[in-house]
């Protein structure tokens, strides 16, 4: 049951990157890709239908990480307060702005409204990497299982570190350039003219970056937590992770050249899955690693839930989930296509 | 202030904030599926017109509902570790089944119902409308379902300190989480209708948009009509009897009961005293709450005096306050729908300027309401987080200090002070330039939402 949930939860976390990871690089480019008022329009109009849908993900991954492994959560959230807290200011700043950037026209308010947006967006991408990092880093536990991590940092990931050291700052730029690149993909998927061609141009230096930081934060990733290759030594078939890595970002190129705007954008996707799902491969059956020195780990037989709950929770998951990915499939079915700047919203 | 106090206070500031918006979007979705039946059966643009209108509105809210209703779920983890750590095998479920069942539900058709409007059919945009209903209805029942449990906890077992669900069903048809969300639900009905009744009258009064004025009137005052009945009786009268029965120092305390009486009177008008143990200033009717709550006239209705000090709600007369507020302004409520009603029978409505100034200024009047009525049912609960089970001092985050909370507080609400301004400012904005172009698609010189 433990396996089973640890999957489950790695899978709505991997859904809510995949999904709202777009809309955050939308969110990035719109700083500076689109060159006037109606380029800007369309961009917000490519993810205007889906945005709060895809942010949805995060709500059902976090419930369903609060009943499966409350422990986890409890430490977790009470432990990274500070951060969490700016994270939920950007979730709401983010969400807003782009709600009254669409009905204030009043000029200079709304650019302000617009640079937020992008701003808000930027922030918590490079948020979401760093606190990936942290939890593959670890943090000081308690002999409870709890910890608080101050804003603070010398920027040593140490035994007592802070939320940003160099590890977590590395982690926070993969995240905002896979999810600008994201971004940029599915803008290639959604508009049309000078706009799209601008968005595609800049997938090129886009991907060369994340090449780059790809192969460093795996590299730093041994060095700060080196047991994180022990599950692919005793399985060595799961090594087809890093293959899928790699795979994928020659995959984003390889179709970005030949026009291909979908199978690029998939070739993203799954380039995500597999950064996301190599990290939890390699946490597993850890869920909050402690650093040196510190209290035990928290891992799955301590965090999870009892065996009923459990059960009961499975029966009602498969069944909502195939209902949630139903409706979500037939949204983006619907407004499949190019993303109309001349028609009315609601 | 103590590390306690600070982090009830950011939850109770969070929610109370957050609760504004679902209240409307709970109530309007039912609304805009009565105004697209009426469009679709009929044939009649002007219905699919207001629909469209208060689409609008409800998009703004939803959106605003989702942003704020976020911090919700990561504040139990944030400020109520302690009690999340024991209990979130029982209450994360209803919780994550709000995610799983409601929201991709209400998102998904959302997007449809606003931005689909030319892409589907008109059966197709009425479905998007009903399923839209639906998931906000739906959200709401899991939430008072993880209420519910706090206050009244079913279906759980303890294994190694913590709560286990022994029964799902149990959990989910819990009798207080039924009877608090029809309660509740009506009371989001009465927000909708009130809201809707008041532009309603606002335009009437301003002698504009007269043909959606009469429209939206009609509509409000007869669900707030049959809304403000049913919240009375017999959802409100059910819910009163089973608090009672099942909390009877909380019954005690929102009544202010200080001592246990034979024939208990139901007090009006006064103000609790706790120190001295009496009403100061009452206006009371004898053996009326002995009634309400057990039927005869006689009956012993338990007092504060039956329990010990240490088991009172903290905040006795707060609690008091809310009760008699809530309990209040739904007399109000019945009263002003009520004439509003046979007045639109007699067909005198429309030019009966009086009632439509007090339509319009009472649309604060339900939200006013329904916090009271939320604060009643949780204030009630202390000082217990889950009733009789963990103490509300047991459950806050110990790792995080009075000093963090009160700076995210503070930061809350700042930032809750801002939306609340832009949130007039927009709304405003919809209502008085809403309905003014004749096309159902209007231009665009903006995206989206």
């Amino acid at each position: 049951m433990g396996f089973i949930w640890f999957w489950l939860v790695a899978v709505m976390i991997v859904g809510y990157v995949v999904l709202d990871g777009f809309d955050l690089g939308v969110g990035v480019l719109h700083l500076f890709l689109p060159q006037n008022e109606a380029e800007r329009q369309v961009s917000l109009r490519s993810i205007g239908p889906v945005w709060d849908g895809n942010e949805v993900w995060l709500l059902a991954g976090g419930g369903t990480l609060y009943f499966a492994f409350p422990l986890l959560y409890a430490s977790a959230f009470s432990g990274f307060y500070l951060p969490l807290m700016i994270v939920l200011w950007l979730l709401i700043g983010r969400g807003i702005s782009l709600e009254l950037s669409n009905h204030l026209d009043i000029g200079v308010w709304h650019t302000l409204l617009d640079r937020l947006f992008g701003i808000a967006s930027a922030l918590l991408a490079i948020f979401y990497g760093a606190a990936l990092a942290n939890v593959i880093r670890g943090v000081p536990l308690q002999a409870d299982g709890f910890f608080f991590l101050p804003l603070w940092t010398n920027w040593m990931p140490g035994a007592n570190p802070g939320i940003l050291d160099w590890y977590t700052v590395i982690g926070g730029l993969v995240a905002l350039v896979a999810l600008t690149l994201h971004g940029a993909l599915w803008l290639t998927i959604k508009v049309s003219g000078e706009l799209e061609a601008r968005a595609r141009r800049i997938v090129r230096p886009l991907w060369m970056v994340l090449a780059a930081l790809t192969v460093v934060s795996l590299i730093a990733t041994m060095a700060v937590r080196p047991q994180t290759l022990d599950n692919y030594y005793r399985y060595p078939v799961t090594f087809i992770v890093p293959v899928g890595v790699i795979a994928s970002l020659v995959g984003i190129l390889f179709f970005n050249r030949k026009a291909q705007p979908v199978r690029a954008f998939l070739s993203s996707s799954v380039y995500l899955f597999f950064m996301l799902a190599g990290a939890c491969w390699g946490l597993y059956p850890t869920l909050l690693p402690a650093t040196a020195g510190s209290g035990p780990d928290i891992t799955l037989d301590r965090a999870i839930s009892g065996p009923h709950t459990l059960a009961v929770g499975l029966a009602w998951w498969i069944f909502g989930m195939t209902l949630a990915v139903g409706y979500v499939v037939f949204v983006y079915s619907r407004f499949r296509g190019k993303a109309d700047a001349t028609e009315g919203g609601h | 202030m103590t590390a306690e106090l600070i982090h009830r206070l950011h939850f109770a500031f969070t929610v109370t904030f957050h609760y504004l918006f679902p209240q409307l979007t709970m109530g309007l979705g039912l609304l805009i599926v009565v105004l697209k039946t009426v469009a679709l059966r009929r044939g009649n643009p002007a219905w699919d017109r207001a629909a469209h209108f208060w689409g609008r509105i409800f998009g703004i809210n939803f959106v605003f509902g989702v942003v704020t209703g976020i911090p919700m779920e990561f504040e139990f983890g944030t400020n109520w570790a302690q009690f999340s750590r024991v209990s979130g095998g029982v209450i994360g479920q209803p919780l994550a089944m709000e995610g799983v069942f409601s929201f991709f539900l209400e998102s998904a058709f959302l997007g449809l119902f606003l931005y689909g409007g030319s892409k589907l059919s008109k059966r197709m945009h009425w479905f998007s409308a009903v399923m839209v209903w639906l998931g906000s209805w739906i959200s709401g029942f899991f939430i008072i379902v993880t209420d519910a449990w706090m206050q009244h906890p079913v279906a759980y077992n303890v294994v190694n300190g913590h709560y286990e669900v022994t029964s799902f069903w149990g959990l989910l048809l819990n009798p207080w989480a039924l009877l608090q969300y029809m309660h509740n639900m009506t009371g989001a009905v009465v927000t909708g209708s009130f809201v809707v009744a008041a532009v309603g009258a606002f335009y009437l009064l301003e002698g504009r948009n007269q043909e959606f004025g009469k429209i939206f009137l009609k509509v409000g005052v007869v669900a707030g009509l049959i809304a403000s009945i049913v919240i009375i009786f017999p959802t409100g009268d059910l819910h009163g009897k089973y608090v009672a029965k099942h909390q009877p120092v909380a019954m005690a305390a929102m009544e202010g009961l200080f001592h246990t009486e034979k024939g208990a009177p139901i007090v009006l008008i006064g103000q609790p005293n706790p120190e001295t143990g009496r009403i100061d200033n009452p206006i009371v009717i004898g053996n009326v709450l002995s009634f309400l709550i057990y039927g005869t006239t006689g009956a012993e209705v338990q007092g504060l005096d039956q329990f010990p000090r240490d088991q009172w709600p903290g905040a006795q007369p707060l609690l008091y306050y809310a009760y008699h507020i809530m309990a209040g302004l739904g007399t109000w409520f019945l009263l002003l729908m009520f004439v509003s009603a046979f007045l639109l029978w007699r067909g005198k409505l429309y030019s009966a300027r009086w009632v439509q100034w007090a339509v319009l200024l009472s649309f604060p009047l339900p939200y006013i309401a329904n916090t009271a009525g939320w604060m009643t049912a949780e204030l009630g609960r202390q000082p217990w987080l889950i009733y009789g089970l963990m103490r509300t001092s047991e459950g806050f985050s110990h790792m995080v200090s009075a000093g963090n909370g009160l700076f995210t507080l503070l930061g809350f609400m700042g930032l809750y002070a801002l939306l609340g301004l832009l949130f007039t400012v927009l709304v405003y904005r919809e209502i008085s330039h809403g309905l003014g172009a004749a096309t159902t698609t209007e231009p665009v010189h903006t995206a989206g939402m």
